[in-house]
């Protein structure tokens, strides 16, 4: 296997330090779960690793080309804006292939129509389908039933076998030890 | 209507028609509509500023609103939540209405561009509207899957280590010379209009975003066409008659 990523001590963060050194190995085709408490600064390293946040010391080390994809729990401001699911899919390059039924038969309404957990679905589907070698997610069950979780953790080990490489963060601890190769557990209260 | 005293300004007007629509949609996407009025009324005073210093209104208007258009992203994080269109615009006013006050020239000249003349067009200002025109509907197709793109997903460019600032600074330019080529043309108040009550429309209707693209044009075209129509019929200013066919046509498919 060929590593996409190598962190070393990362200590990461937004005005200060919010985060505990971290260290990580990921290589293509690997899923890797971040879990812990709110706060111990899970988001932040999401954050870092796409240039958002600031690095404090630490270093990150990324396979040469590599594409980043970086889904947020930011909810795409889509209130009042006539865009289509097809047209959201066709601005990040991804596919319609493989989506749920469910949405399927709605990718041409606009998607200020859609209920929350169909528009939250497209809105990571368009980040995860996106042309990409890693992609980092963040809280991606957020508003999803179950049956969106199912079909969300079915086609995660579809696009890791397809060689992707990823880091999810997610609080949902079933959905994270039925998705990821390796669970990392960040501990809370040692964040100086 | 077909002779070349009134076919001149109407074609001047039907190449703003089209253009100014669509630019609005963009304008309405990144929430800066305000943007439309303060680039008028910063044109105008660069306009009225030209003409006092001997030199092309035309030239002047442009050049000013291009330099606002390009010198925002400078002050972007001191003047952010729209502040500096609303600088911009109180600015441009102040002194379009204190040359207006203190130069017979520029009182002639600003109460056309406040009043929205279209029918002084010549056919060298139909040349430069059209190549500006359709210069610019070129620039905004390149430029639109990225306007989009920064919108849904501000972070993509960043993720992906590619530079954001063209599309940025490439559309507040845009939108800078097209709405002083429009001032000078129809008005403030005429461009206004056509840059924001067909997107406001289209943005309601639109089925997607290229049905709203098309909605917004047709909407623009047909209520200019009818403005025209009206105001050269009644012999009134351009821009006002414009105005109220639009918040006509707005009420009613509003």
């Amino acid at each position: 296997m060929s590593f996409l990523l190598h962190i070393e001590h990362l200590v990461a963060g937004w005005q200060q330090a919010a985060t505990q050194p971290f260290d990580l190995m990921l290589a293509a085709g690997e899923i890797v779960g971040l879990t812990g408490p709110n706060g111990v600064g899970k988001s932040t390293l999401l954050a870092a690793l796409a240039g958002r946040a600031k690095i404090f010391s630490g270093r990150i080390e990324q396979r040469p080309g590599l594409r980043l994809a970086l889904q947020t729990q930011d909810v795409p401001p889509v209130d009042g804006l006539p865009l289509s699911g097809r047209e959201l899919l066709a601005l990040t390059g991804a596919s319609d292939d493989g989506l749920p039924h469910w949405l399927a038969d709605r990718l041409d309404l606009r998607l200020d129509r859609l209920s929350g957990g169909q528009r939250h679905y497209l809105a990571l589907w368009a980040i995860l389908q996106a042309p990409a070698d890693l992609v980092l997610l963040d809280e991606p069950t957020n508003n999803l039933d179950a049956a969106g979780v199912a079909h969300l953790t079915a086609h995660l080990r579809e696009r890791a076998a397809a060689g992707a490489g990823m880091i999810v963060v997610s609080h949902d601890l079933a959905f994270v030890h039925s998705v990821c190769d390796r669970v990392l557990e960040l501990g809370a209260g040692d964040v100086e | 209507m077909w002779s070349e005293l009134f076919l001149v300004p109407f074609l001047t007007g039907l190449c703003l028609a089209i253009l100014l629509p669509l630019l609005g949609c963009y304008l309405r996407l990144r929430d800066e509509w305000l943007a439309a009025l303060a680039y008028s009324h910063v044109a105008a005073a660069g306009a009225l500023l030209a003409l006092v210093t001997a030199m092309p209104p035309a030239v002047g208007g442009i050049a000013a609103a291009g330099l606002a258009g390009a010198g925002k992203r400078f002050f972007a994080a001191k003047l952010a939540g729209g502040a500096s269109y609303a600088l911009l615009l109180l600015g441009g006013w102040a002194v379009a209405v204190l040359l207006a006050a203190n130069h017979p020239m520029a009182e002639r000249l600003g109460h056309a561009l406040f009043d929205g003349q279209l029918y002084f067009s010549s056919s060298e200002q139909l040349w430069l509207v059209a190549v500006c025109s359709l210069m610019a509907l070129l620039l905004l197709r390149k430029l639109a899957s990225n306007l989009l793109l920064a919108h849904v997903y501000p972070d993509f460019f960043r993720v992906r280590g590619l530079p954001a600032w063209p599309t940025q600074t490439g559309f507040d330019l845009l939108a800078a010379l097209a709405l002083a080529l429009a001032t000078m043309s129809m008005g403030v108040m005429g461009a206004f209009a056509l840059v924001f009550i067909p997107p406001w429309l289209a943005f309601r209707r639109g089925r997607n975003w290229r049905a709203g693209l098309w909605l917004a044009l047709a909407i623009g075209l047909l209520a200019y066409i009818a403005a025209f129509i009206v105001a050269l019929g009644l012999d009134q200013p351009f821009g006002p008659v414009l105005a109220l066919v639009l918040i006509v046509v707005g009420l009613v498919i509003a």
